[in-house]
């Protein structure tokens, strides 16, 4: 175990590299299935015909393989037929279409959590149903899947590390990179990149218990 | 087919690891003895804020500084069972704290003793409701397992890449792949749905 | 009840849509291969990959960006570094007549043909080996590089070399790499653990996950300047000629990287380049 070689200022500046490639890539995939995931979670809930089945598929299909398949498929096979993705939009996509359905997931669950009695009052008052949707579930489902949601944004940035697979060259792969310039770096470099996901992560989960707070 | 059985073979074992380690937790976390709160929290906190590749590669380049090494599918299992057991512990105390408390106290003052009420009264109700979450969870953990490729740790994975380098046919491989997941994953995801169902129809 | 009708619909469909999918693939597939077919018999559509590049103004070459004295990435610098760089540069001299109008793509022996087939890259300089099974898919250079598969062990192993490996000795190496059929072949039964790259799999054997790494003599040789703790025993088993690899039925940029090659080696350039990263003048 070598700390002192490990933490040098190069390996640090190249790891904190890989922590750029890291956060670029998780708070797009974040930004965008949060995006496509209310969509989908709110066709799912509204039971549009046609449509919300075949989204009940198409995230249940997704939710049950692994990311690390969905990155590697993306990336390798999908051009096979035709569909070629650059190396960083590949992995944010496979990260957002993922992502994506367990939010749709998370959307539904939230808004099915309101009770009842409230859409009938609304609807009764004279609502429509899209207005109803918009002014009296979506507000208060969104303040219950807070906490939800933030987990799951923690994931993914978890996840991210997962495309390595790819050479994508974010945290872990760089990490990987030091590890292989000398196998003493091995212990010390992941403990250090424990760290820091750490950080990161916990600070996430900070920033959403704040958020609840106000919510409430 | 070999890689089928690694990956199932890692998941249940994983499975059973994270369930002990994660009540062991989950109990921690509840008793009133402050330094094994405060250690549950942490363990909890820190386990779920890393990505579960670097819990697997700690424990598969971590031992080597010790004198002794795990190989791939070892050190990825326990990895697995690591990293999933800090989820398993907080499922398992939301189940607990998810019984009234009221409960709790009139077993009490009805004569039974802590553990009597909690082994009769408290358990009983609350593993039903953990069976969801639990359920979830092995799910995570058998596409999780697909980490294993990594540490060269014989899964359905690994097998996969060394398939369709040598058949140079990414697209078919990963789909037949993706279908050997689904036979695994599906059916559970469809028994977790049941279960769930048949909670909301008894409260 | 309408839970269980649902899924099964939901398998169904799951079916009948990879069933379409992988028929567009094979269909594509086919495509594919015909637009090759007649890249190749054109000359007219043969100057379009040297043109695309010229058109880039900038050579993309797969590298492997851990593989020390072919292509490896140094954290200190950023930069890569290599004997399959220097190459590189001089093809991009001689296409665009600058040597560093290029881009390096970082590759691995798992992604390098299907990054190739995409075309990301324009080449693949990366220690690969040429096959009559990967001729299949893609198209060789001459050979730039002669090296032999052999074994990088810890110092004072039993192994000393392939007699000494049996079905008990557990050997690593990288997924897609032809070591590792080699091996097999060899040792028939042989335990093999293989892994994304190099460094994995050095880091591996580091970490005592194996007795023994097999690959080519030449990057084995880079991994013990690296480390003292370990040596290339026995003599290389194999053959393993090095081709730069191309996209199938470019011949105009098979005939550039020819043609740089055989500059290189007949006004020195390759014999410098060489000795500045094997150590000593190449076998004549």
């Amino acid at each position: 175990m070598d700390f002192i070689g490990a933490y040098s200022a190069d390996n640090l500046k190249f790891l904190l590299d890989g922590l750029y490639v890291t956060l670029i890539v998780a708070f797009v995939s974040i930004f965008l299935s949060f995006i496509i995931g209310c969509m989908i979670g709110v066709i799912r809930y509204s039971e549009v015909p046609v449509l919300s089945p075949v989204m009940f598929y198409l995230v249940e299909l997704i939710r049950n393989l692994p990311l690390l398949l969905i990155i590697f498929f993306i990336r390798f096979a999908l051009p096979e037929v035709g569909i070629k993705l650059g190396l960083i939009t590949a992995a944010i996509a496979a990260l957002t279409i993922f992502e994506a359905a367990m939010i749709a997931e998370i959307v539904r669950g939230g808004l099915m959590s309101i009770d009842k009695g409230q859409i009938e009052a609304a609807r009764s008052s004279g609502l429509s149903s899209v207005q109803t949707l918009w002014h009296i579930v979506l507000p208060q489902g969104l303040r219950r899947m807070v906490p939800p949601l933030v987990s799951q944004f923690i994931s993914l940035l978890k996840d991210t590390s997962l495309a390595v697979v790819i050479s994508l060259p974010e945290l872990m792969h760089n990490a990987n990179i030091v590890i292989g310039h000398s196998y003493s770096y091995a212990i010390p470099t992941l403990a250090l990149v424990a760290l820091i996901y750490f950080v990161v992560n916990y600070l996430l989960s900070l920033l959403s218990r704040r958020l609840e707070h106000r919510a409430v | 087919m070999e890689g089928f059985y690694g990956t199932l073979l890692s998941s249940v074992l994983a499975l059973i690891g994270s369930f002990l380690i994660g009540a062991v937790v989950a109990v921690f976390r509840m008793t009133s003895v402050k330094g094994l709160r405060w250690f549950g929290a942490v363990y909890v906190e820190f386990i779920r804020n890393i990505p579960l590749l670097l819990v697997v590669y700690i424990f598969y380049y971590g031992p080597s500084a010790l004198g002794f090494t795990l190989d791939g599918f070892k050190a990825g299992t326990i990895g697995l069972a690591v990293y999933t057991s800090a989820f398993i512990a907080e499922a398992i105390r939301a189940g607990i704290m998810a019984v009234p408390k009221g409960q709790m106290e009139a077993a009490r003052s009805s004569g039974l003793s802590y553990i009597q009420t909690m082994l009769h009264i408290i358990l009983p109700q609350a593993i039903k409701l953990v069976i969801p979450p639990l359920g979830n969870q092995f799910i995570n953990l058998i596409k999780n397992s697909s980490v294993l490729t990594l540490v060269a740790g014989l899964d359905l994975m690994y097998f996969a890449d060394g398939i369709s380098t040598e058949t140079y046919r990414t697209f078919d491989t990963y789909i037949f792949v993706a279908v050997f997941y689904l036979v695994l994953t599906l059916p559970l995801s469809y028994g977790v749905r049941i279960w769930e169902r048949r909670l909301q129809r008894k409260y | 009840m309408k839970m269980s009708k649902s899924f099964k619909v939901l398998s169904v469909l799951m079916i009948a849509a990879m069933l379409v999918i992988a028929g567009c693939g094979n269909n594509k597939g086919k495509n594919d291969n015909a637009a090759g077919g007649n890249a190749a018999g054109g000359a007219a559509a043969d100057s379009a990959a040297i043109a695309k590049i010229k058109e880039r103004g900038k050579l993309l070459v797969g590298v492997k960006f851990d593989t020390r004295l072919f292509g490896l990435k140094d954290p200190t610098s950023g930069k890569v570094e290599g004997f399959d760089i220097d190459i590189s540069k001089a093809i991009a001299k001689k296409i665009l007549g600058d040597e560093n109008a290029i881009e390096l793509k970082e590759v691995t022996s798992k992604t390098r043909i299907p990054m190739l087939n995409n075309g990301e890259i324009d080449m693949v300089v990366a220690t690969m080996t040429i096959t009559e099974d990967r001729k299949k898919e893609v198209d060789f250079s001459d050979v730039y590089f002669q090296a032999g598969q052999s074994l990088l062990v810890k110092k004072g192993s039993p192994i000393t070399g392939l007699e000494s490996v049996t079905k008990d000795t557990k050997i690593l190496g990288s997924k897609g790499a032809t070591s590792i059929k080699n091996i097999k072949e060899k040792v028939p039964g042989v335990t093999v653990l293989e892994f994304d790259n190099y460094q994995d799999a050095f880091s591996a054997l580091k970490a005592g996950q194996g007795d023994a790494l097999t690959t080519d003599d030449a990057i084995l040789y880079g991994m013990a300047s690296q480390d003292p703790g370990f040596e290339v025993v026995g003599k290389p088993f194999t053959d393993e000629p090095y081709g730069i690899a191309v996209q199938k039925g470019n011949a105009d940029v098979v005939k550039a990287i020819n043609d740089t090659l055989a500059e290189l080696k007949a006004n020195g350039e390759y014999d410098a380049i060489y000795t500045k990263w094997i150590g000593k003048a190449p076998a004549k």
